[in-house]
Formats: structure tokens, sequence, C-alpha cells
């Protein structure tokens, strides 16, 4: 306390850029500061974090900024309108459903699919990959030729017959597309937990009595999770076209859903003339997976400095 | 060289011929464990999830007595470990059953069509390879420059378009509004009947026979799914090389280099592309895998009769025998490939080529 | 003696987020065919100094000086095509570690042909032989064998041998070699250097030899240079060091603890920050 009054109080910058912190909380916010500056320096990583933002803004309010119903269309007055008709800003479809509405609505479909494939993938991969990277061993051995199994697969088709098998629909793909892809992290978490196994703080840890699973739950995971962040992020934009993907063929979400990559198949048929009904849902694709590979890139360059290439 | 440098070499050999056995007994079990990992995958697929295999080639309404019958000719009332090494013994030899779309033995329909997306990937893989190879070096010798940026975005937008829309956008440019190229197939119909293909790759085919017609024909329907699926290698490629070469510019021997007074284009191309080469290799490679599986999307736009359009065909109409066979294919080319690059990376580098 | 370099009021900065970094901060010397040692701790901006003469500095860093002459060439007025023109041909550099500092995936020799093709018109099998000439002249016995062998497959002592024989071959008069020997065993240390000794003897060139230790250029060269901080404090003869006037460069050489002496505490080296201004 008597530092505190014998110097002028610090600024907040400087308080968070201290290279004494006085807490935990201290140098954690610290370091997230300097993450922060890091990142927002990248226009185009900010560009991406904000289009994120934005698809999680129409998705929550859906029901608000939809201007109409997503499923139920005009089909006797409103029946593939050019876009800038009256009341239809992106035009309408083949049953006179407005596209926009669709798009809105579909955003949420697009982020379920997105974040349920993390959910399910990446803790998997994560708990491999540890395991493996901390036993070593024939374990290691064992869980690193399964996942480089999984690895060596074609995903897209390995996909396409999952859900071929367990049937069409938003939650096969979800679990087709999860069971493709957490090899991927098994493989950074297993190379993260190899150069952590024999450092110091670790060998500390095990002074203490912890006990194998304690030390991979909170002492090597944890620090597992910066790059596998990064890498999720930038394979969300790979579930978003491969989940699209399912959806063209039909294999996705099943109609009257507005997924986009289901929009897109059924404005196939009149790409000639009516040309917006499937271009309109391919964009809204392009900028939400680009948002996730711009946010990516930014991450990467922000957390793990060494990857960049600075 | 003195005395201790002698000894030091031979015994050095020894260990080599020794780790090229070891390397081989590897490369053999991996490919090995992969193959079954495969088949177990594809087993596990067509067996132990619900549909039942006998309903789905006879139909759901088919009398019991019948259905038991074919269940025990298709092996499905024995123990799940033995239909396994039926289903095993049944693949390697190349049977995946009947198509029932088709009613061709599946293996006879892959041979067909697998042609047509070979010929697609490769070219594809070349345009991509020709193209991103240069742009990422470029992007790499002049990093932070406009052009840098450019194939940065180039690469992004590769990243993040969905393939089947760009291709139908394609479409709608260059064939319905510019009429640049031919209409969705591999050849006009004119010639379906007066060229008869050998190898199936229609390029070589017609080159080879000389058919300049047929040539220009093909060429003009190919080039673009080629291109779009050039552009998605092309990308990936070109971000790949920069971060290789970036690599590898920053090297001491780069600083050697200069110091011997080669020129920039020497240094470039000479020593540090000739670096990066290694594991562009298996990138490239990888690319070539990607493209061959992502014609299961490029195709169904195009309507180009490959394997891709084939297998897609066949899950919209639950032909599980042609999905999985066509999948074990595809899945066996993947492997073959990672295997074919690991040996051209070993070839490439001197560190670990045997010798 | 003609002076073969004249480096005068030599700088070297760097542009970073944070302001410019001056690494260099105006180093004058002359050098004739002679061999001047420049001795310094990491970051003392020895290495810039050589790197600055051979036009190799990174292309974000300035270079400025009143006058950098090779042999009567302005080198920062040279045009880029010219003072390509002078390296390896005249001016040449050894780097300091063999391991990085030859390409991975091309043969030795191959490395060192590349050299004399570079800098003259020559045929193949004239560049192969003069290239084995060269491998013997570094001491290597078996030179047609190293020759195709890949830079992973010698040991590092012959790796540095093959480095030397890549930079000399095309007969350069001025050799700049960053601390040449750091990187190596103790004992293959001396074989080096003595077959650099030879080679700059018997071809007279100039040498600039880079090192961190005060000792081994005292006694391989004729002057030394000591820097600190980018400045040069003192310039001494070899053969004077035992009369050392700058506390730094004496604290450089009481750092070697000597056997049989008393070893506690271990002199630490004093740096004032007065000596950088």
């Amino acid at each position: 306390m008597s530092l505190a009054t014998q110097t002028r109080p610090l600024t907040r910058r400087e308080w968070l850029l201290s290279d004494r912190p006085q807490s935990r909380l201290q140098a954690r916010l610290g370091r997230a500061y300097m993450t922060w500056r890091r990142f927002s320096a990248n226009r185009l990583a900010v560009v991406g974090l904000l289009i994120l933002l934005g698809l999680c803004i129409v998705a929550a309010f859906a029901d608000l900024l939809a201007p109409h119903s997503p499923v139920i269309g005009n089909l006797a007055g409103a029946r593939l309108l050019p876009p800038g008709s009256e009341g239809y800003l992106l035009g309408t479809d083949d049953q006179g459903r407005d596209i926009l509405s669709r798009l809105i609505y579909g955003s949420r479909l697009t982020l379920a699919v997105v974040v349920l494939v993390a959910i399910i993938a990446a803790p998997v991969g994560l708990v491999v990959g540890a395991a493996a990277g901390y036993a070593g061993g024939w374990i290691d051995a064992v869980l690193m030729r399964i996942t480089d199994i999984f690895l060596a697969f074609p995903k897209l088709v390995l996909a396409l017959a999952f859900v071929a098998a367990l049937g069409p629909g938003i939650e096969n793909a979800v679990i087709a597309i999860a069971i493709t892809s957490w090899p991927p992290y098994a493989r950074i978490a297993r190379a993260e937990t190899l150069t952590l196994r024999n450092s110091d703080y670790i060998a500390a840890v095990r002074l203490m009595g912890a006990s194998p699973t304690r030390i991979v739950l909170r002492h090597v995971m944890p620090m597992c999770m910066s790059s596998l962040i990064v890498r999720v992020t930038l394979d969300m934009a790979g579930i978003i076209l491969t989940a699209a993907g399912l959806g063209f063929l039909g294999l996705g979400a099943q109609p009257p859903l507005p997924e986009w990559g289901a929009m897109i198949a059924s404005g196939r048929r009149f790409i000639l003339d009516q040309w917006w009904v499937a271009t309109m849902p391919g964009i809204a694709i392009l900028v939400v997976s680009l948002g996730f590979n711009l946010l990516g890139d930014g991450l990467r360059d922000a957390l793990d400095p060494r990857e960049s290439g600075q | 060289m003195s005395m201790s440098d002698t000894v030091r070499m031979s015994g050095r050999r020894r260990a080599r011929s020794r780790k090229a056995v070891a390397t081989v007994l590897q490369f053999l079990v991996v490919v090995a464990t992969t193959y079954l990992g495969l088949l177990a995958v594809t087993f596990f697929i067509g067996r132990v999830i619900p549909i039942d295999p006998a309903l789905a080639v006879l139909g759901d309404r088919a009398p019991q007595h019948l259905v038991e019958r074919t269940r025990e000719a298709m092996g499905l009332n024995l123990p799940l470990y033995q239909q396994f090494l039926l289903y095993c013994r049944q693949a390697l030899s190349g049977d995946f059953g009947v198509s029932v779309l088709t009613t061709n033995p599946v293996m006879t329909d892959i041979r067909r069509v697998f042609p047509a997306t070979i010929e697609l990937a490769t070219l594809g893989t070349l345009i991509g390879a020709l193209i991103g190879v240069p742009l990422g070096v470029l992007a790499a010798v002049k990093r932070g420059s406009i052009a840098d940026q450019i194939v940065r975005v180039i690469g992004l937008v590769g990243y993040s378009v969905p393939i089947f829309w760009l291709a139908l956008l394609a479409l709608l440019v260059f064939y319905a509004r510019l009429k640049w190229v031919a209409y969705p197939g591999r050849i006009d119909v004119v010639y379906e009947y007066t060229f008869s293909p050998i190898t199936g790759l229609y390029l070589v085919d017609a080159l080879w026979q000389r058919q300049w017609d047929v040539l220009r024909d093909v060429f003009r329907h190919i080039i673009l799914p080629a291109s779009l699926l050039g552009y998605f290698s092309l990308a990936y490629i070109s971000r790949m090389t920069r971060s290789f070469m970036l690599n590898e510019l920053q090297q001491e021997y780069i600083v050697a280099a200069r110091a011997k007074g080669l020129s920039e284009a020497r240094i470039i191309w000479g020593h540090a592309l000739r670096n990066a080469a290694v594991p562009l290799v298996t990138v490239i490679a990888l690319s070539y895998a990607s493209l061959l599986e992502g014609s299961v999307l490029t195709e169904t736009v195009f309507a180009w009769p490959g394997l891709g359009l084939y297998i897609t065909n066949s899950l919209q109409n639950a032909d599980m025998n042609a999905v999985l066979g066509g999948t074990i294919i595809i899945g066996s080319v993947f492997i073959g490939i990672n295997l074919l690059s690991d040996l051209l990376y070993r070839t490439l580098d001197p560190r670990t080529r045997a010798r | 003696m003609s002076a073969l370099l004249t480096v005068e009021d030599l700088r070297v900065r760097f542009p970073t987020r944070t302001g410019v970094v001056e690494a260099v901060r105006g180093v004058s010397f002359t050098l004739g065919r002679e061999r001047l040692g420049i001795v310094g701790e990491s970051g003392s901006g020895k290495s810039q100094t050589g790197r600055a003469i051979m036009g190799l500095t990174p292309p974000h860093a300035e270079v400025t000086a009143k006058r950098l002459a090779f042999d009567g060439i302005d080198l920062l007025s040279a045009p880029p095509k010219l003072r390509r023109d002078l390296r390896g041909k005249r001016i040449a550099m050894i780097l300091q570690d063999p391991k990085y500092s030859l390409n991975p995936v091309m043969s030795i020799g191959r490395q060192i042909v590349e050299t004399l093709q570079r800098h003259e018109k020559i045929g193949r099998a004239e560049a192969r032989k003069r290239a084995l000439d060269m491998l013997a002249a570094v001491q290597i016995r078996d030179p047609a064998r190293v020759f195709d062998l890949y830079p992973h497959e010698v040991s590092g002592g012959m790796g540095q041998r093959a480095m030397i024989a890549m930079m000399l071959v095309a007969g350069p008069e001025l050799l700049i070699a960053d601390e040449p020997t750091s990187a190596l065993d103790v004992t293959v240390q001396l074989e080096v250097l003595s077959i650099l000794d030879r080679l700059v003897a018997e071809r007279g060139m100039g040498l600039i030899f880079v090192s961190h230790d005060l000792r081994l250029v005292s006694s391989f060269c004729d002057r030394v240079l000591v820097m600190y901080a980018g400045k040069i404090v003192e310039e001494i003869a070899a053969s004077e060091l035992g009369n050392a006037k700058h506390p730094y460069t004496q604290g450089l050489l009481n750092c070697m603890p000597v056997i049989g002496a008393g070893r506690h505490p271990l002199p630490v080296l004093d740096r004032k920050p007065e000596w950088a201004l």
C-alpha cells in the first residue's frame, strides 16, 4: 500500500502492462491485453471478428430482424422476384419465400453446426492427444496410429457415407463431420504435451504428488488450449463448407429448413434466369467462412508469434 | 580425413542400412493398419448402422422367409468378426457387391467412371501447382508488398468459398452468358459414338489418336471444372509455398549463397525453392488427394461422369454397396498418395535418402 | 602498404516498431593485406560490421558511412550488380556454423563449383578439377568422395573446411571470417584455424576475423579492434594486448580463468554505460 501512495497512480494501461503484476488477475489481464493489442493491430483479423459478431447477433435476433417467415412463402404473388423488389431486399425463391429472411434464420443453423462440431471434436482430440503425449509408450503408439488412420481418410467422402447410412439430417451431418475432424486436434495436443511433459513446472507438480489425471487435466491441457483454439477457428471455415456441401447434396438439413447449402441446391434449377436464388446464400457462406479464416489467422499471429513467421 | 572420421563413416553406413529396413517395415505397418482401419470403418457404416443390408437389397416389404434366406446367403447370420473377415477378403479382391442402381458389379462401374475423375483432378492439380508455386514464391520474396496482399486474398477466398457455388456461377458466366466453354458433361454427343477412348483419359486419348476436333471439344468441356479445382489447389499451394519460402529465406545458407555473389533469381529458384520443394511435394500430393475427394461436389454441378457423380447418385438412391465401394477406392487412393509423397520426400531430401 | 579496405564512420541502423536501433555506430578503420581481429560480446555490432562490408545486411537495415571503399571502389554507391560481382570473387565471407550455412540439398562439390561458375567462364570438367584442388587445399584427404557428399554427411570440421573451399575457390583478396570456429569442437578449431592461417598467408589475402574470443584473435591476428555497443573502444596491436588501456578490454582479458590461479570469485565483466557514449 505504501508503494502505491508514494508513486503517482498508475494509468490503466500501465497497470495492465506492468512487468511486476501484484496478483494473478493482473497478470492474466495484462497478458490478455497484450494479446488483444497484437490482434487488433491486424485489421483483417478485426474484420473477421466483426463478421462473426454480426453472425451471432443476426442469429440471436433472427425473429426481430427477419421481415418475413423463413418457411412460409407467398406462392401467389411473390415467386422468384428479383433483388430490390418491394419488401424483398434480396428477392424471393421459387416458393415465394423472402431470401433475406431465410438467410437470417439460416445463420442459426450455420452457427449451431459449427459450435456443435467444435464442442464434440475438440475435446475428443484434446483428450486423446494429451493422454497419448503424457502417457507415452504403447498407449501413445496405439492412439496415434488410430489418429493417423483417421487422418489418412478422405474426410468429405467418409462424412457422406456416414450420413448416407445414418440418414440425412442436420444432426447426422454434425456427427459425421465431428467424427472426421478430431484427428488434427489430437496431433496438436500431443505435440504440445510432448514439449510440456519434461518441463520443470510439470516436474514440480509431480513432486507435490499430483496424480497423472490431475496433471493432464489441470496443467497440461490448459497449455494446449491456445494452439487448439487457433486450429479450431481455422477449421470452422472448412466445417461450414462441408456442412453446406452436405446440404447441397441433400444430405444435411432437410427442407423447408433454411440451410444455406440446401438453398443453393434449390436455386440451382433457376441459375440461368433467376441467378439470385442460388447466389445469395453462396455469398452468405463465403462471408462467414472468410470471417472465420481471417479471425483464425489473426488469432494465430497474436497467440503464437512463432508460427506467423514474424 | 582423419582416422576417426573413417570409422564414424562406416559405422554410420551400417546404421543406415539397418534404418532402411526399419523404414520399409514401418511403411508396411502403416499401410496395412491404415487400410484395415478404412475397411473397419466402412464395414461399421455398412453393417452395424441400422439399415438391414438384406432389406436394402430386397426392399422393405419382402416376405420374411425370403429375407431369412438372403441374410443367410449374405453371411449376415455369422458372428460379427467372421463377417468382417469375409468383408475384408471380398474388398481386397475388389468385390464390393452389386450396385442396386446400375445392376453392375460396383467394381466394374468404378473402373468405368474413375478415369474421368483422375483426368479432372490431375489437370486441376497441374493448374494449381503451376500457378500456385510461383505465386507463393512471389508473395514470400515481396513480403508485405501489394503482390503479397493480393496473393493472400486470392488464397483466403479460395479457402472460404463453397466450391459447388462457385462452379454454378462459373457455369452461368462462362457457359450461359459468354459461351466460352461447352455445356456440362465430358464430351459433345456428336463425338460420343465416333470417339473410342483407350485409357479413359479423353485428353490423352484424343491426342494419341490425333483427333484434333475431339481434343478441342474435350478441352472446352474440361477446362472450366479443371480451372475451378485448380483454383482451390492454388489457394492451398500458394499459401504453403509462401510459408515454406519465408522459412528458407531466413536460413544462413541463403546468406552464404549471397556471399558467393549469386544473383537473387538464382538464390530464390535454385537454393531456397529447391529446399522448399521437399515439403511442397507433400502439400501438392495432399492437394491432389483433396481434389479427388472434392470431385464429389464439382462433378455434380458439371455433370462430369466420374467417381464423384457416381457416389452422389448412389447416395441419393441409398445404394450402399456403391457408396462404400467408392469410399474404399478413394480411401485407397488417399493411402497410396500419402505413401507416394512420403517416398518422394525421402528421395528429394538427401538427409533422409538412404545411400 | 596500400589500403585494401577503408571504413570511415560506418553506421548500421535498424528501424523497429519502438524506434531506431543503431547496431554499428561510427566504426572507422583501414585494412591492408593484413589480419585484423574484431572482438566484442554478442550484440556489440561486430558481425553487422562484417556484413555491412559484404553488403549483406538485412533489407530493412540502413547502412551509411563517410567512406566505405574496397580497392578504390566506393561500395555504398556501387550498383548492386557490381557488388554481386565483387562478392565471392574479390571479397568473401565465412559464416559461423557449416550445419546451417551450407545448402542441405546440394552436394558440397556443386556448391563449390557454383561459386566458380558464377564468376568465371569455365567448363564443367575444369570447374570440377579446380573444386577438387581447392578441397585438397583445405586438407580434405579424399576430395573426390567429399565432392559428392551432402553437408549433413560430413562432420562440423569438414563442413567448415568445405565452406572455406567454397569461399576461397574464386581467389578473393579480402576474407571476412565471422566466428569461423565458434561452432566447432575445440580440437577441430585449431585444425581449421591452421588451414585458414596457411591459406591467408599463401594467397596474401586481407583478413577480418570476427570473434568473441579475445585470446584466439590475438594469437591469430596482427591487430585487434575491441568493440562495445556498436563502437570501437580500443584498437591495439595483438602483441601489445597485455598493455590494453581500456577497462573493457582488460575486463575481457581477465574473464579468462588461468589454470592454477585462484578462481574465487570468478571475475564478472564490468559494463559501464559511459563506454557506450
